[in-house]
């Protein structure tokens, strides 16, 4: 092989290399991207049947119910349109709180529960995350006060 | 009063840097000496402004002064006065004086070091300096400026955020800064090249230890940021793929390609527009990430408030500042022709690999991380990616480098020379194939052929990079500080890879329920609750729970996992209780009360995990000890650059 031979064929290697490594980067990304859905998506039946999916909204005041001595747990996420149930059995965050924004990484199973593997609650309280106060928002409720004691 | 002195000493700090800008770069284009003799007392005078500035901050947080907005909204009289001082940069404003202190920091000790230095060269590289101290002092007196007064004063504090009331808030800021923004001396020098239009690389080893030392800083911040997390968030995860954490790791890794292309720029004249372009693309990504940060556009664990003028301030100036070195680099670029060439199998064509899996690495980062702003802005729906994107997307372009890692550093500059070192190379990789193994599936018991490929690569790096070393030292011959440097850096790859490999694999981790006197089994560990008590701090009060492992039936460790709950802003904080080992830790955190005497607890037992953060500060290690290196040091100095092959048995 000629220099200029050698040359390109490392070129070519590179580029396939990377054009290999770039395809499958898009694969897991098709395969494991997450959507968010509010309740009101949910109840308009947008949600694809066992797709994973982030559900966003407001814990329901008094919604929070606990199996006594374990970790199961129960609440409800609310646009102040529609309510989705949800279902979790793992420790809480320190920021979920009754009437308190939330997100929630999982699947509806056949009874319409949103059974949660992840519970995410911003740990500044002056925050909001932004695709929840875009839900309430649309569902036209007011924006939430900021919270504490200020 | 103080506090407008610090006001009006920033603005003066401001009016310097614009002149230190406007004199750096005008004089060195005009050769004017009077012009240029200006820039050092515009830097001396920029860094003793900011010095004041920042003293004033300080003193108004350590004497509480609630009249000043910044200190009201971010501390407390109750807050302890070690973190009234770190409370300086607990949020968006006072983080920017961060930046700016460092920038001025690095920017002195450029200028400082510079003196030997052609004197056009270092007028232009102070000037670019000058712009980018001058566009964030800017930012920070428009949109964000800390020497508010608030009328009428409170009372007191609304404290500082509970989670950043540790001791590592007061080191992690300052270490991760000053790594990120010591790539802004990388990207001067590189600007500074361009507008000069050097042909030779000498610019190249002139930009060496700068780059080297911002990259072990960086290093060593993102370590911390990590360690950090792992304690202090509660849950004991050492990395989440976080967009602030991405947006540190993305400059780590066009960084780390950047360190070892400028090797073959300095030694070799090779890579000279690419390496030019790195050094553009590290400090991009540095702007990328405070935008990121600062705007709020992401949803991520460290976003401050967000403010869309903020955002839109810093993307224009993003764009301004990768525009214009882009520009640059189009005008000048084409100028820059390497003559000497290299074969297949030689270090250029390793450190070549090298650079270019870096940086898939920082591109599959990249469009992770701006996939889901990218989505939004389009309309086409809110999306997330996590971890299981990042870990296998990740892994692509990370294993043949490691891989390469072992054998390339045995590849001698232009040509071959893989054939001496080739029997002891295999030698070297059958140990590391039968230790790897040997571990995997003998000590972890992990039949996963990941967790052997990893084992087995961590091994293989670590014993390949001490053949070296070892070899020199049975010949009587002297070790150069470079190869020790370079030795401690793969070194540390290594054993941050053993860490990663065997926390991923092996991590054995429970969210149980557990009533006083129940217990919970994780592998050979038995965690038994032990119920817990009310207490009291400072500024908060809480529980402590009592957790007692057993192994064996034998006692080992008692861990005593809090909550807290701080009185000013009443958020509630989870202090978990970790026992580390060399090979392993013990992890317990309290989740909440449920009810029938029991609480809710998270149980983790992670083996290796301090080899991540050890192996990542030896990393670091290295880098500073290379730069000790006498050939390195003496790169301040504009002799000849060395000739290709003259070198090269230095350092086969």
């Amino acid at each position: 092989m000629t220099p200029r031979q050698r040359r390109m064929a490392l070129v070519a290697g590179i580029v396939v290399g990377v054009g290999i490594a770039g395809a499958l980067a898009l694969q897991a990304f098709r395969q494991n991207v997450m959507f968010y859905f509010d309740p009101s998506q949910v109840a308009a039946g947008q949600v694809q049947a066992g797709q994973r999916f982030r559900l966003g909204g407001m814990v329901v005041q008094g919604s929070v119910q606990r199996v006594p001595g374990s970790l199961q747990v129960r609440f409800a996420v609310t646009d102040f349109r529609h309510s989705v149930p949800v279902q979790y059995d793992n420790v809480l965050p320190d920021l979920f709180k009754e009437g308190n924004g939330v997100v929630a990484h999982g699947r509806l199973n056949e009874s319409g529960v949103f059974v949660a593997d992840e519970v995410l609650a911003k740990h500044d309280e002056k925050y909001m995350p932004p695709e929840v106060a875009r839900s309430l928002k649309k569902a036209g409720a007011a924006a939430p006060p900021a919270g504490g004691a200020q | 009063m103080f506090v407008e002195l610090g006001h009006f000493s920033m603005i003066l700090a401001m009016a310097l840097a614009g002149a230190q800008a406007f004199f750096g770069l005008a004089g060195a284009a005009r050769r004017d000496e009077r012009w240029m003799s200006v820039v050092p007392s515009a830097v001396a005078g920029q860094f003793l402004f900011v010095a004041v500035a920042v003293a004033s901050l300080v003193n108004a947080f350590v004497h509480n002064d609630f009249s000043v907005r910044y200190v009201a909204e971010n501390s407390n009289s109750a807050l302890p006065l070690f973190y009234r001082v770190a409370a300086l940069w607990g949020a968006h404003e006072g983080s920017l004086v961060l930046w700016i202190t460092i920038l001025s920091i690095w920017t002195v000790t450029f200028a400082l070091a510079s003196g030997r230095l052609p004197r056009t060269f270092a007028s232009r590289a102070l000037g670019v300096l000058g712009i980018i101290s001058f566009g964030f002092m800017l930012f920070l007196l428009t949109t964000s400026n800390p020497f508010l007064r608030l009328v009428p004063p409170a009372p007191d504090g609304r404290d500082l955020n509970p989670l950043l009331q540790d001791f590592a808030m007061a080191v992690h800021p300052p270490i991760l800064y000053t790594g990120y923004v010591g790539f802004s001396v990388a990207f001067a020098l590189a600007c500074a090249a361009m507008l000069e239009g050097r042909r030779d690389a000498l610019w190249a080893r002139w930009m060496r230890p700068w780059t080297v030392m911002a990259w072990a800083f960086l290093s060593c911040g993102i370590a911390l940021g990590s360690w950090w997390a792992y304690y202090e968030l509660g849950w004991g995860g050492y990395w989440f793929w976080d967009p602030v954490e991405n947006a540190s790791f993305m400059p780590w890794l066009v960084g780390t390609a950047l360190i070892h292309s400028l090797a073959v720029t300095d030694k070799r004249g090779l890579f000279k527009s690419w390496t030019l372009l790195l050094s553009v693309a590290a400090f991009s990504l540095s702007l990328l990430g405070t935008f990121l940060v600062r705007s709020g556009v992401l949803v991520s664990v460290h976003s401050f408030a967000a403010d869309p003028a903020r955002g839109v301030f810093i993307l224009g100036f993003l764009i301004l500042m990768i525009g214009g070195a882009l520009a640059l680099y189009a005008w000048r670029a084409p100028t820059l022709v390497s003559e000497a060439g290299f074969e297949l199998v030689s270090r250029e064509a390793f450190l070549l690999f090298n650079n270019i899996l870096l940086v898939v690495a920082a591109a599959v980062v990249f469009g992770g991380t701006l996939a889901p702003l990218i989505s939004d802005t389009l309309g086409l729906g809110t999306l997330s990616v996590g971890k299981p994107y990042f870990n296998p997307s990740f892994l692509v372009p990370m294993l043949p480098l490691l891989a390469l890692v072992g054998v390339g550093i045995h590849a001698r500059w232009r040509r071959g020379g893989l054939a001496q070192s080739a029997g002891r190379l295999l030698a070297t990789a059958g140990l590391a194939v039968v230790l790897g193994v040997a571990l995997a599936l003998g000590v972890y018991a992990r039949p996963g052929v990941l967790a052997s490929v990893g084992a087995v690569l961590g091994c293989f790096i670590v014993l390949s990079s001490l053949l070296d070393p070892i070899d020199r030292w049975r010949r009587g011959l002297t070790l150069p500080a470079s190869i020790v440097g370079m030795t401690l850096a793969h070194v540390g790859l290594g054993l941050f890879v053993l860490g990663v490999t065997f926390v991923e694999s092996a991590t054995i981790e429970r969210d149980v329920a557990l009533a006083s006197g129940q217990s919970a089994t994780l592998g050979a560990y038995t965690f038994r609750y032990e119920g817990g008590q009310a207490i009291e701090g400072p500024n908060y009060d809480g529980f402590r729970g009592r957790v007692v492992v057993t192994q064996g039936g034998r006692e080992i460790a008692t861990l005593e996992p809090e909550k807290r709950r701080y009185y000013v802003q009443g958020s509630v904080q989870t202090e978990a209780a970790i026992q580390p080992r060399w090979n392993r830790d013990l992890f317990a955190a309290l989740g909440e009360d449920v009810g029938a005497g029991a609480w809710s607890l998270r149980l983790q037992y992670r083996p290796l995990i301090r080899f991540i953060w050890f192996g990542a500060l030896i990393m670091a290690i290295g880098g500073v000890v290379a730069m000790r290196d006498r050939r390195i040091r003496l790169a301040e100095s504009a002799t000849e650059p060395a000739v290709a092959g003259r070198e090269a048995g230095a350092q086969p």
